[in-house]
């Protein structure tokens, strides 16, 4: 049984990666993901809502009719998606600014609607959380794996969070002045995307072969 | 700004795809024939545009009178999802043919990125009720254009050897990054140019 938990803990990481994999979320994941920071700012949020929102859903799916789940789903990950946006706006001001947009988009964000349909009103509380946590350190690490190759290329640099008199940012020496520009606009976003999916394809159908 | 800066700016400079990665899923998703590229860029514009416009009121006329500006978003959600509902609704209704070209695509709007985008960046961008129309209109054109000339693309790809990693979506998001690289003409000194600002 323990081990049964475990697997929906894990799956999300790599077997069933929200953007690697499944495709899911594309938006946030090419938009944010300029800068190391933004990319964990934006993770934070998500693991919030999804935690939440899974959790939620989990508890309310015996009492939400079947013919109105859809509208029901949006209004509890928006009321989320709103607290986020607010306990980020009074917190980290720069962290929301650098989102924008991206921000408030987390409702339409696919990965979650997805998981409250295709898991979470399915399955027990615990499941569902723990689903909900895997997924979200999937969606972290592919973030972040973005973000470095961006921000490390494409900029020079690696902006973490501020800590005292450092102001977080590591620089590159090389890269930091011959940067290679691409990386940090959207077409290398977009080229990058098409580059890493196809690796992970490989990978994983290589995987299977030896499995 | 004048509404023909408006239009540049979303078809071109800042095309909802191409440089602001909204509306991305469908874009990748439905982008395999030009047919149903066509359609549901159709139904998006559609969408767009009176969702601008919409939203816009419900933010002016009942948000900020009420000082509930802090529920835009879950506000917004909600009537673009009513609105796609009423406009499936109305079409089917009304005009079948049209029905039948964009009927399919219609739900699948309302979780699209785009649509939400276009509402929030209204209010951000401090639009009044026409701009916002405009800006709208010109969203659904930009993700239009996009999607196209992407359905054509990958339509020609089925027929040239692609190495089988690439086959299919990363294929799909390389070419796009290549049209990214082709937008990136557009900028800002395009609006300069033309007298528009």
């Amino acid at each position: 049984m323990a081990n049964k938990h475990l697997h929906e803990l894990t799956k999300g990481i790599f077997k069933e990666n929200p953007t690697f994999i499944i495709m899911l979320g594309m938006c946030p994941t090419l938009g944010v993901t300029t800068q190391v920071v933004n990319a964990l700012g934006m993770s934070a949020g998500v693991l919030f809502v999804l935690l939440c929102s899974n959790v939620m859903i989990s508890l309310l799916k015996n009492v939400i009719p079947d013919s109105v789940r859809i509208p029901a789903y949006v209004v509890v990950i928006a009321s989320f998606v709103t607290i986020v946006e607010m306990v980020m706006h009074a917190f980290v001001p720069s962290v929301y600014k650098a989102l924008g947009v991206y921000l408030p988009l987390i409702v339409v964000n696919c990965i979650i609607l997805g998981r409250a349909e295709a898991f979470a009103n399915k399955n027990t509380v615990l499941d569902s959380a723990l689903d909900a946590i895997g997924m979200s350190i999937g969606f972290t690490l592919a973030l972040t794996l973005i973000a470095l190759i961006r921000e490390v290329f494409g900029a020079g640099t690696i902006t973490l969070i501020p800590i005292g008199d450092w102001d977080g940012v590591v620089s590159i020496p090389g890269l930091r002045t011959w940067p290679v520009r691409i990386m940090t606009l959207a077409a290398g976003a977009l080229l990058l995307m098409g580059y890493l999916k196809a690796f992970f394809g490989w990978y994983s159908e290589k995987k299977q072969k030896r499995g | 700004m004048s509404y023909i800066a408006i239009l540049i700016t979303y078809i071109f400079i800042s095309n909802f795809i191409l440089v602001q990665f909204l509306g991305l899923c469908p874009f990748i998703g439905v982008s395999k024939s030009s047919e149903s590229a066509l359609g549901m860029g159709m139904a998006v514009t559609f969408v767009t545009s009176i969702a601008s416009v919409v939203c816009w009121c419900a933010y002016q006329f009942i948000l900020v009178p009420l000082s509930l500006t802090y529920l835009q978003t879950i506000t917004f959600i909600l009537v673009i999802a009513a609105l796609v509902q009423l406009v499936e609704m109305i079409i089917r209704k009304i005009s079948p043919p049209l029905y039948n070209a964009l009927g399919i695509f219609l739900p699948l709007i309302t979780t699209n990125c785009a649509v939400l985008g276009i509402a929030i960046i209204n209010i951000t961008e401090g639009y009044n009720l026409l701009e916002s129309f405009f800006a709208g209109l010109a969203a659904g054109l930009g993700f239009t254009l996009a999607i196209v000339l992407m359905s054509n693309i990958r339509e020609r790809l089925d027929m040239y050897p692609v190495r089988r990693a690439f086959k299919g979506v990363p294929i799909a998001f390389i070419s796009a990054g290549l049209m990214a690289l082709a937008f990136m003409a557009f900028d800002k000194s395009l609006l300069t140019n033309l007298h528009l600002v």
